[in-house]
């Protein structure tokens, strides 16, 4: 069952009174599964949180339509709002409320029952690796910790679908894969993941489908394993070998198919021991490199490098 | 809908009556400054100092109201704090007046606070209880709905301050709190009619000292006026935020 439909969505920015109007977001379509981690990936200014604030009603389409949960983008704001979770790409609580209260807050907006809440809010703290910060105030918790609790926030009244909006930007390498662990963590439960991230590899670990949008438009929706196939048309065998003085050599071929570039490459290594062999795949970052005809540095452009990027996890 | 309107409204004023403004410098701020200039004033022109009192609560209700109010819109804003509230499920409107809420409930408690000292000084007398209550809470809804208008339409927190102190200071010297309105050229009589301080002081005056409820009732309307077109004022600038 699709739990996100969008059919030609567009939004229109009026940028000033001599310039041309901006098309943030060019007439996409696409559907997000439930329970799927889905992943929408693009460069700074492609359309992505455009898109977020759309479909979580702080943006009014321009043109098109959605559907959100079964429920129409353009008379069904309200009850979309109830039934989903928002991950800014910017932690957003509250400094100077604690990390307990930032979460017992934001379950008094979903309406949570009063006797759930304190239950509730050290159930996700527990969940968090939270617990013993229970009483800090927000301002005081590490960057790592103040995305998990703004994670934490967005899930406090069990949405089943939950928006997260660049979420490993900017923290350092142990606090993105912990955060990566958890958002795995999520579609276990079968919470849908709407996720948009600049980070390759993080998409290529963690989502299910991912579409690429670039300028606006979408250029590619697949699963990672099929977005890789459509990029290679021909597969790779990489085979490793020595000689006897133990001087390693890898080669690679490209062939029909897998049977004749091994036979081919392993005739190309006759009289030294093979070591290993491997048949390669493009990776993700290859993949959108050769769909959008951009380098995959730009995806990297304006957000301080690699940082939390790293997929390690 | 309506009941989730009325309780994010509710949590939304509770929240920021608990994140900012009870806190030990805006309450003392919020006492000591209107009574440090009715001093002033005091001091320069001795006299019946009781009749200075409908004039503090005035500027204790204006400046306890908006000084936060007055930022707290925008500040949040440039946080990215105020997201949280517009993705809540609630309407534009009740995040709004969530925020009204707060001021208000903050300027109400200093307000009582003066109130409570003023009578200890200079006695109870010829008091006008609902008068003085409906006179009050209106006051509070109409300089909180000031605030929340100039936190809306500014970008920066710096920018509010100004904008507000822009309004609220001739408004102080204007709005009969030191001379009364009748006393001034005809020129300011008619500036002063355009704000709502002046029918603050006015209708504060006639509940503390046995005012005709009739002319008190039209103070009181131009009071419910302010309020409902500056919310109304700040509601549709909120709105373009998500268009």
């Amino acid at each position: 069952m699709d739990i996100i439909q969008v059919s030609q969505l567009t939004k229109i920015y009026q940028t000033g009174k001599d310039k041309p109007p901006l098309r943030a977001v060019d007439g996409i379509d696409f559907a997000v599964r439930e329970g799927e981690v889905f992943g929408f990936l693009g460069p700074n200014g492609a359309g992505k949180t455009t898109t977020i604030r759309m479909l979580t009603g702080l943006a009014r389409p321009t043109t098109g339509s959605a559907s959100v949960l079964g429920l129409d983008l353009a008379t069904d704001i309200p009850r979309i709002k109830k039934q989903i979770g928002v991950v800014p790409e910017q932690s957003n609580l509250y400094d100077e409320l604690s990390a307990l209260d930032n979460l017992v807050f934001a379950m008094q907006l979903y309406g949570v029952p009063r006797a759930e809440r304190q239950t509730r809010g050290e159930e996700l703290l527990a969940r968090f690796r939270l617990s013993e910060k229970r009483d800090a105030p927000f301002a005081k918790l590490s960057r790592g910790m103040k995305r998990a609790l703004t994670i934490a926030a967005a899930l406090a009244h069990r949405p089943p679908l939950l928006f997260l909006d660049e979420p490993t930007t900017g923290l350092d390498v142990m606090s993105a894969r912990n955060l990566r662990q958890m958002i795995a963590g999520l579609r276990k439960e079968g919470v849908t993941v709407f996720l948009t991230t600049h980070y390759l590899e993080e998409a290529e670990r963690l989502c299910d489908r991912v579409a690429i949008i670039v300028k606006g438009r979408l250029v590619a929706l697949d699963t990672v394993a099929e977005l890789q196939s459509t990029a290679q048309s021909k597969p790779i065998v990489e085979v490793t070998s020595a000689d006897d003085s133990n001087n390693i050599e890898t080669r690679r071929i490209e062939g029909d198919d897998v049977a004749a570039a091994t036979r081919t490459v392993l005739a190309q290594t006759e009289g030294r021991r093979v070591l290993a062999i491997n048949t390669l795949r493009p990776t993700l970052e290859e993949v959108f490199v050769k769909l959008t005809g951009l380098r995959a540095e730009v995806m990297l452009a304006e957000k301080g490098g690699k940082g939390g990027g790293n997929a390690g996890g | 809908m309506l009941a989730d309107d009325l309780r994010g409204m509710f949590y939304i004023g509770l929240k920021d009556l608990r994140a900012y403004y009870f806190k030990p410098p805006n309450i003392s701020w919020g006492i000591l400054f209107p009574f440090a200039f009715i001093l002033a004033f005091a001091i320069r022109n001795p006299g019946d100092l009781r009749a200075l009192v409908p004039g503090l609560l005035a500027l204790t209700l204006l400046f306890g109201t908006s000084s936060m109010e007055a930022i707290v819109i925008v500040f949040e804003r440039r946080i990215g704090a105020l997201e949280r509230l517009l993705l809540a499920p609630i309407r534009l409107p009740a995040l709004l007046a969530g925020k009204l809420l707060g001021g208000m409930v903050f300027g109400l408690t200093i307000t009582l606070i003066v109130l409570i000292i003023a009578f200890a000084i200079f006695g109870v007398t010829n008091v006008n209880w609902i008068l003085l209550a409906l006179a009050i809470l209106l006051s509070a809804a109409a300089f909180s709905a000031l605030g929340a208008f100039v936190s809306v339409a500014v970008t920066e927190v710096f920018e509010a301050q100004t904008l507000a102190n822009f309004i609220r200071f001739p408004m102080m010297f204007l709005g009969g709190v030191f001379v009364p309105v009748d006393l001034m050229p005809l020129a300011l009589q008619i500036v002063a009619r355009a704000l709502p301080l002046t029918y603050a002081v006015e209708v504060l005056r006639a509940a503390l000292f046995g005012g005709a409820w009739t002319d008190a009732a039209l103070d009181l309307l131009a009071l419910a006026g302010f309020a409902i077109i500056l919310f109304a004022l700040a509601a549709r600038v909120m709105r373009r935020w998500v268009e």
